[in-house]
């Protein structure tokens, strides 16, 4: 199999924050914001499906971001509120001026999964970084096989991008199962973990290609819903998480064994990352 | 006409089961429906059957006084709803609801557990088959007990 995450240019003037102000702001659950964004000079970026920008809130900090959208020249980011420097940029106002480099990092191999069933797996925020790749294979459904998302989150109210999600499901032309690890009645989707989603989906294991995105403990238990489905470790792609400063893969801060995470990934083959995510304390 | 034992070895549950065998279990199998909405079983309550559901999907909830309802687990087609009827003291934990509705079969408990008594053989076969339910069960649980989606992420 040929597919692989694929590299993008890298961007120019790269550790210089271009502004950018805040064209919106839509509160997602209780922690959690999309902002979007337009630059004040400049061109407009054109992220890839995957890849992340660094976002800077003046004056506090700054953090890599994965991209959510991106149209009419508009970058979009969801941001859930964790520490100080996301707390700041999920609750900057409309108006609001914020700084971003990028967008950095490898992108989800939706050409390379042409003509291929593709199964996309997200978990909690990790459906943010995969947004854009299911708006991607929805928009030219036609030359993938089946595609099918499954979606974990913690509780309904934690679910990101609702509405979205119930209009991806109306229109049809991919499969959404949702899941929660715990609900009230009136919660008319499933209760339970996202690998029994894998175990239950519709796909070629001989052929599928495999996004997944979420906590690291989501993904190790995927992939192994994955492989004893008999899906290969290089049909299978996963968006890590390091402690990403420069992005640029001069700082080492993000370093996963022999690779940079802001540099060879974000999105990586499980292939390379297999040998990696054995190792304790890496 | 589909006989009962037909309709079972289709399911992942009694996937590679001997056509003797299968008959046999089916011999205590009846095909029953739950209209959306409606109870299956209630905790507490004597847990003398358990089902394989073929259509619809089954809610499994707690109850609580303070906090009422809380559904912990749903089952689709294909999957086991209900162990106690296997284990002492035969009393459903959980309640049970149907999401939607539901065509299953359903297995008389006592029948089985005597013709388990009956046949060593097929009890082995029973019980291991109820413990990969369990402890598939129970890996999603301590899967849920991590609480994933709490931890920091990158966005």
């Amino acid at each position: 199999m040929s597919a692989g995450p694929e590299l993008a240019a890298p961007a120019s003037g790269a550790m210089v924050p271009q502004p950018f102000r805040v064209r919106s702001r839509r509160r997602e659950t209780s922690d959690t914001w999309t902002l979007t964004l337009e630059p004040l000079v400049g061109a407009p970026i054109s992220p890839g499906p995957g890849q992340f920008t660094m976002v800077y809130a003046f004056g506090v900090g700054e953090i890599p971001i994965s991209v959510s959208g991106a149209h009419d020249g508009l970058l979009v980011h969801t941001v859930r509120a964790v520490g100080a420097v996301s707390a700041a940029i999920a609750s900057a106002r409309q108006g609001a001026v914020l700084g971003v480099r990028g967008p950095f990092g490898t992108t989800w191999p939706v050409h390379d999964a042409v003509g291929h069933d593709v199964l996309v797996i997200a978990g909690g925020v990790g459906l943010a970084p995969l947004r854009t790749a299911v708006q991607a294979l929805e928009r030219t459904r036609q030359d993938y096989g089946e595609v099918t998302l499954l979606y974990g989150g913690r509780s309904p109210g934690d679910l990101l991008f609702r509405r979205e999600l119930e209009s991806l499901r109306r229109r049809g032309k991919l499969s959404v199962d949702v899941t929660v690890d715990a609900a009230r009645p009136d919660w008319a989707g499933k209760v339970g973990v996202v690998p029994k989603l894998i175990d239950a989906a519709h796909f070629d294991p001989a052929t599928v290609i495999a996004l997944v995105c979420g906590p690291e403990v989501m993904m190790h238990f995927s992939v192994t819903a994955l492989r004893e489905r008999g899906v290969a470790s290089e049909q299978i792609y996963l968006s890590m998480e390091r402690n990403m400063r420069c992005a640029v893969g001069h700082c080492g801060h993000c370093q996963l064994g022999p690779t940079l995470v802001c540099r060879d990934g974000a999105v990586y083959s499980y292939d390379t990352l297999e040998p990696l995510m054995g190792v304790r304390e890496l | 006409m589909t006989t009962l034992a037909e309709l079972m070895k289709d399911a992942p549950f009694f996937a590679g089961l001997r056509t003797e065998t299968l008959e046999l279990v089916a011999g205590c199998g009846s095909n029953v429906q739950f209209e959306p909405g409606a109870l299956i079983f209630r905790e507490g309550e004597q847990a003398d059957i358990f089902y394989l559901l073929r259509h619809g999907s089954v809610s499994i909830e707690a109850y609580a006084s303070t906090s009422g309802p809380l559904v912990i687990e749903t089952l689709e087609a294909g999957d086991v709803l209900g162990w106690s009827w296997l284990f002492e003291p035969h009393r459903w934990h959980f309640d049970a609801h149907a999401l939607t509705g539901v065509r299953a079969t359903a297995f008389d408990g006592a029948c089985l557990r005597a013709k388990c008594d009956a046949d060593p053989a097929l009890g082995y076969e029973l019980v291991s088959r109820f413990a990969q339910t369990l402890i598939e069960r129970l890996q999603w649980t301590r899967l849920r007990l991590l609480d994933v989606y709490g931890h920091v992420g990158r966005s």
